[in-house]
């Protein structure tokens, strides 16, 4: 029952899967994405307190989703890869981390951007923020971390690493977060989320959710597949894959 | 579209951005590693001979 | 000393073999003793001189200038936990000596804090009282620093560990240990911040000490893990 393990960890297999999935994965995203931001742009009805800025939740909430599943993603792929020696998770985990980043920052924008018709000014320390913020300082740390050695199966492993031990930081991160921000300001700032959503604007919010993990994981194949060449430059495999 | 315009639209814009970089990123990512492997071959063929 | 019959130095005996050796090397190198701790104090100084020399002011201001500094400077001490052991080549002896990686980091990074930390927290009151904290907060901040030092210690073995081996590590170290002590900071001045103002500062406090706690006793194995990793 272990072979398909094992085939999973060859790299010219996921090599092979990582293309065939890449369109399938892409059209997905580009169905459920153009539903679901279209419908959230211009037909779900606009919140009564919030008004229309509130359709920032469809960039916003999957983007900050997406930051945090990516992060696990990149920590269990390298932790696998420390613990078995298995060589893909690195690449999956270096896949990763600039993906990650980047949909940080647009967590980070969009949240800003939110803030200023709801609080007046394009920053608040509201702990989701502080807590992406503190995400994307985790990206960079383990992605400066892995291109600092010259050695690059060494940086792998050194980034696996700090990206394990991160993830066990972020719940006390946030956590901590959460109390500090209870202290410092009463429960009146505006939040995202959790209040009850009416169904017409919740769907579509799933839809987006759909839209953003079929994307990423589209644009993790792809550089999954560059990750896989450059690390198996040397390999036979890679040579005829090339060719085609 | 009142309420949109300030903040809405730029979120979105951003959005665009950032999956444009994505696949633009990834993309290239995958080229530049197809090239390294393809001057490692010639380099091997050019020792060879 | 305790000698077993394979000729090995049991692990206690050899564990505080290596936090004498560390303690009895750093007091012959002074200035990397003190420089942490003179740039402690120009931090602070920069603070009354950036914002306003109101003692009020920097009453209020004052348990976040002395966390960020106290971090800041151990930080700065953290870069040579390894690199000098580690460039002539002793630490790979250690790791070659058969007792375990494990016991010389914890050895290493414990004395390090004891030297280090400890000095950090005895010349807090100073600095205290130069950014008008009360006298009865200086119990609190003292303890909380302590645990804070600690916990940042077995942190930053983490952060040395993996970038030992690199030529510029410094600023790498900070950039991924930083924000990794971010929940230090926030239970550290708020534990400072509740004694200033005469609250109970039990609740921050319980906070840090469980960090500590759990810091302890999972960075050892993860700043052994890093340091395989570089050194291999």
């Amino acid at each position: 029952m272990w072979t398909w393990f094992y085939r999973l960890a060859s790299p010219p297999y996921v090599y092979g899967v990582a293309a065939t999935l890449t369109p399938w994965l892409l059209a997905g995203a580009v169905v459920a994405l153009g539903y679901g931001e279209g419908v959230g742009l211009f037909f779900a009805p606009a919140d009564y307190q919030q008004g229309d800025a509130f359709r920032i939740i469809y960039v916003h909430v999957p983007a900050g989703w997406i930051s945090m599943f990516c992060y696990s993603t990149m920590a269990i792929a390298g932790a696998i890869a420390l613990i078995w020696r298995i060589k893909i998770g690195h690449a999956v985990a270096a896949a990763a981390a600039p993906i990650g980043a980047s949909f940080t920052l647009l967590a980070l924008v969009t949240g800003s951007l939110w803030g200023r018709p709801m609080w007046g000014t394009y920053w608040v320390w509201d702990p989701r923020l502080t807590s992406e913020l503190i995400l994307l300082f985790l990206y960079i740390g383990v992605m400066s971390l892995r291109s600092a050695f010259e050695d690059p199966a060494r940086g792998d492993r050194a980034a696996a690493l700090l990206g394990l031990v991160g993830g066990v930081n972020i719940p006390i991160i946030h956590y901590s977060v959460v109390w500090w921000n209870s202290l410092h300001q009463g429960a009146t700032v505006a939040k995202f989320g959790k209040p009850t959503m009416a169904l017409s604007m919740l769907v579509p919010l799933l839809a987006c959710f759909l839209g953003f993990m079929l994307f990423f994981g589209a644009v993790l194949c792809m550089r999954l597949r560059g990750e896989v060449l450059n690390r198996e430059r040397q390999a036979k495999w890679v040579r005829e894959a090339i060719k085609t | 579209m009142g309420g949109y315009a300030r903040f809405v639209w730029p979120s979105f814009a951003v959005a665009l951005i950032i999956f444009a970089w994505n696949l633009w990123s990834a993309g290239n990512l995958h080229a530049a590693a197809k090239v390294r492997v393809a001057r490692a071959v010639a380099m091997a063929l050019k020792e060879r001979t | 000393m305790s000698v077993n019959v394979q000729g090995r130095v049991r692990s206690s005996a050899a564990m505080g073999l290596v936090i004498r050796r560390e303690m009895a090397l750093s007091f012959r190198r002074p200035d990397q003793l003190l420089q942490p701790l003179v740039f402690f104090l120009i931090v602070t100084t920069l603070f009354p001189l950036g914002l306003s020399p109101l003692m009020s002011l920097l009453r209020d201001m004052a348990p976040g200038v002395l966390w960020v500094a106290a971090l800041l400077s151990s930080l700065l001490a953290l870069d040579h936990l390894f690199k000098s052991d580690a460039d002539d080549g002793t630490l790979e002896q250690m790791a070659l000596s058969g007792q375990g990686l494990w016991l010389i980091v914890v050895g290493k990074t414990f004395a390090h804090w004891l030297v280090s930390g400890v000095a950090l927290v005895l010349v807090s009151p100073l600095v205290g009282a130069a950014l008008g904290m009360p006298a009865h907060a200086f119990g609190t901040m003292m303890l909380s620093l302590a645990m804070g030092t600690l916990t940042l210690s077995w942190l930053g073995a983490i952060g040395a560990g993996l970038t030992v081996g690199l030529r510029r590590g410094n600023m790498l170290l900070s950039l991924i240990v930083l924000p990794l002590a971010m929940p230090l900071l926030i239970f550290g001045a708020n534990a400072t911040d509740r004694a200033i103002g005469g609250e109970s500062p039990a609740g921050a406090l319980y906070f840090l000490a469980a960090l500590c706690v759990i810091t302890s006793t999972l960075a050892p194995f993860a700043a052994t893990a890093a340091l395989r990793i570089t050194l291999e």
